[in-house]
């Protein structure tokens, strides 16, 4: 007999810093069933997980198990009430070994020798699910898939009935998806309940009973996986008729700058993110590159800008080889480069402005001499930043963490594009920025590709995207799904290539 | 010759006891996530205090457990500050042990130099202390040494073999995971810096009461720091710090046995240290993983950071 045959998520609101994160969602699930939870990122998926796992409290709203309201202070009071979850980040320790993980979560673990109390169920447990996976190691020696074997193993021998699983497939080889399918589908004929969080439609379609699509944190949709398609998934997913922009002057295309030869490039957990990628790029043009965040994206910014070896392929710049060269060399090459996260990269949070306001150009002769830095020059410069993109500070003397997000990345772009890059790589510049300075730097870059540079820009905007750029990459797991250009009509299922869905071969466009 | 030997070794038991204390309390600490500079202080805490006790009381082992008490009340500090305040651990141990050193300075002011009279009887296991050698030297020591030896066993049976263990060494593996598991890491790392500082205080009651019966200021002369260092030397296993104590206890006596053959005791003195530096080269070198260091030392942790 389950502890849950039935759990509902009734109205539940939350937000953080008065942002709202989850809105009136409701949501329920009964015994034997997939529920899908289809969303972008930021849309709100993992806060209503982590309020069902007890680590955030809603606002309003209640949860009901068979009927009966309840509280769920924290994770342990939700494992009592059976249910389990798979973080998209595993909680493991990696340094000990799989029964040292299982002993520490498991509710019932004796209080001497746990490990060899606990071998016999844990293995007999394992068995029944078709595991294999060796107690004895060390997590750090496992792979991504036997990592989440031995979370799931956790969940359910601590008695979880619902299992909620965060993004499961996102470190996963395709081999190991393909076993996590199986595992579920055999939870799933015991009468286990499952949520299962994606992006990607392809999983929740071959997987989910039913699927509900949230945006920007509410639900939008919901339907039987039977009874609907991916397209209009995709739609619901996105939420908006692509509209194109025409405000956008026509500019013709000058002589080619960047060329990318079938890159390949290894992300941080050694597994292949950016695999095999080609593009050109030329003067007046901006390239935007669309896709969910994660597939990609960062590592082929950092390989282009230097920050990133590349495993294979090339990269030049005017014909010039850039491959694997120095971030310093290929910035004198002319590339200049917005990053990603601002605080982390763009800046030095505790240094002045006007030593942030010439973090990469240090070296060049207006500012330094032999050894030692020109400092009335450095601060002209910064306080000619400073007026021209409007960034609003007391004093360049002042520590820039002090400056808000959008003032930040005003004094990067400014800094990025004050010595007329041939090439800017921004990511995700207008992130978490407010409305007024976003269409500040919009306009700039706009101006910036008047001025004959060429742009490449990452972003999970679509209206940005179709805003700005002449042409576009669609990417998915280190792909390109389509490379068009922006006023293509066959951009109207840009829903599903984000999402894995849909490819168009670049060889049957020119047909 | 035999008989030199004999001693020597005996005075190596004895110079490694302290040692082998404060290094298993460290231990303790450390597996927790929690970096204590400030065994050096909470060891002087520990001397003046059970020094200052027997003195009055006449009974050795009441100052053994007053020093026990000490030591793990001064050790609140410490956890107060990098647990609860999340202070930086590095600057909250040294401030340790500089408080340890002058509080304990000013509490034994006017004990200095008076001689202990009494004295804390060896324990002489029968039967196994009229084997040759080893009898001499294992099975008739002071009870120090038996104490040090059954707690660094006991801290190890504790840390591998309890659950409580694998959640104390999973705390400073990763907070976040161990918490999320309903175990309360808060209440784990003040459990550890305060046993580990009872460990240390133990460690200064034996320099003062039993190893050299008299108490001065500055007494502990390093071997808190020498501690720091064996915890690392033995790659913060309390049973590996069992031979590694009573080999960095060999060193310190070796000091005065060659000093008389012109070798400077300064450079014995360097010693352990070295012998430190060049254990943690060779392991890197080999299997950065084996080093076995836990993997949120001395990282403040911040409840609700995701």
């Amino acid at each position: 007999m389950k502890k849950i045959q039935r759990l509902e998520m009734r109205s539940i609101s939350k937000s953080f810093h008065g942002i709202p994160a989850n809105q009136d969602i409701n949501l329920f699930i009964e015994s034997g069933e997939i529920l899908g939870l289809l969303g972008e990122n930021g849309a709100g998926k993992t806060t209503l997980m982590n309020i069902l796992y007890g680590l955030y409290q809603p606002d309003s709203g209640q949860i009901k198990i068979n009927d009966k309201t309840i509280r769920i202070n924290n994770p342990v009071e939700s494992i009592t009430h059976g249910i389990g979850m798979v973080h998209q980040h595993f909680m493991l320790v990696q340094n000990h070994s799989v029964i040292e993980n299982i002993a520490l979560a498991y509710k019932d673990t004796p209080f001497f020798f746990p490990n060899a109390k606990i071998k016999n169920k844990v293995e007999q447990f394992s068995k029944n699910f078709d595991f294999h996976i060796d107690l004895t190691k060390k997590v750090w020696q496992l792979s991504a898939g036997e990592q989440q074997r031995v979370e799931i193993i956790k969940a359910l021998l601590n008695g979880a009935d619902l299992l909620i699983l965060d993004e499961p497939t996102s470190v996963l080889t395709p081999r190991e998806i393909k076993e996590l399918i199986f595992i579920l589908r055999e939870m799933k004929a015991k009468g286990h309940m499952i949520i299962f969080i994606s992006h990607k439609l392809d999983e929740i379609m071959d997987i989910c009973d039913r699927v509900m699509v949230l945006q920007k944190g509410k639900i939008v949709g919901s339907a039987d996986t039977k009874n609907t398609d991916k397209n209009s998934l995709a739609r619901m997913m996105v939420g908006r008729d692509v509209v194109f922009n025409t405000t956008r002057e026509k500019l013709t295309k000058g002589k080619k700058t960047l060329a990318v030869e079938n890159i390949k490039v290894i992300g941080d957990k050694g597994r292949r993110v950016v695999k095999n990628i080609s593009f050109e790029l030329f003067e007046n043009e901006i390239f935007g590159i669309a896709g969910v965040s994660g597939n990609g994206q960062r590592e082929l910014a950092e390989a282009i800008t230097g920050i990133r070896p590349i495993f294979s392929g090339k990269v030049k710049m005017n014909g010039k080889d850039i491959t694997n060269k120095s971030p310093r060399h290929i910035y004198d090459n002319g590339v200049s480069h917005v990053p990603e996260e601002r605080i982390r990269f763009g800046i030095a949070p505790g240094l002045y402005l006007f030593d942030n306001a010439i973090l990469k150009q240090h070296h060049l002769k207006k500012f330094s001499n032999w050894y030692f830095l020109n400092y009335s020059q450095i601060k002209n410069h910064t306080r000619t930043i400073v007026k021209k993109f409007k960034v609003s500070t007391h004093s360049i003397n002042n520590q820039i963490r002090n400056l808000s997000g959008g003032n930040i990345q005003k004094l990067i772009l400014g800094r990025e594009i004050s010595e007329q890059p041939q090439l800017l790589v921004a990511s995700h510049p207008t992130y978490g920025l407010d409305v007024g300075a976003t269409e500040f730097l919009r306009e700039h870059l706009l101006e910036l590709r008047k001025q004959g540079s060429a742009i490449l820009l990452f972003s999970e905007d679509l209206e940005e995207i179709f805003e700005l750029c002449d042409r576009i990459a669609v990417i998915f797991d280190g792909e390109f799904m389509a490379v068009l250009d922006s006023d293509d009509k066959q951009f109207s299922d840009i829903g599903l290539m984000m999402a894995g869905s849909k490819r168009i071969d670049p060889m049957e466009k020119q047909k | 010759m035999e008989d030199i030997i004999i001693s020597t070794l005996q005075r190596a038991m004895v110079a490694g006891t302290p040692l082998l204390l404060a290094t298993t309390g460290e231990v303790i600490c450390e597996r927790s996530g929690i970096l204590n500079l400030g065994v050096e202080g909470v060891m002087a805490m520990g001397a003046v205090v059970a020094f200052m006790v027997t003195m009055t009381t006449g009974n050795p082992w009441l100052g053994v457990l007053a020093a026990l008490a000490a030591g793990m009340m001064f050790s609140i500090i410490h956890a107060f500050a990098s647990v609860t305040l999340q202070a930086n651990q590095v600057v909250s141990g040294l401030a340790m042990t500089m408080l340890g050193l002058g509080f304990s300075g000013m509490l034994g002011k006017s004990y200095v130099g008076k001689p202990l009279s009494i004295k804390m009887e060896d324990w002489v296991i029968p039967y196994l202390s009229d084997i040759p050698w080893l009898g001499k030297i294992l099975f008739s020591q002071g009870p120090f040494f038996y104490i040090a030896i059954f707690l660094a066993l006991a801290a190890w049976f504790f840390l591998e073999k309890t659950r409580l263990g694998i959640q104390i060494r999973s705390t400073g593996e990763n907070p976040k995971a161990t918490e999320t598991q309903g175990v309360n890491v808060f209440k784990l790392k003040y459990l550890s810096v305060i046993t580990g500082g009872g460990f240390s205080a133990l460690a200064g009651a034996h320099l003062s009461i039993s190893y050299s019966k008299s108490w001065i200021e500055g007494m502990t002369a390093g071997r808190g720091w020498i501690a720091i260092a064996l915890t690392i030397f033995a790659l913060w296993n309390p049973a590996r710090a069992i031979w590694a104590a009573f080999l960095f206890g060999g060193i310190f006596v070796v000091q005065y046995l060659l000093q008389p053959l012109g070798i400077s005791p300064n450079f014995l003195a360097m010693l352990p240290y070295l012998a430190t530096l060049l254990i943690l080269l060779l392991i890197s070198l080999k299997d950065p993983k084996k080093l076995n260091a836990p993997a949120m030392l001395g990282e403040p942790y911040k409840r609700g950071e995701r």
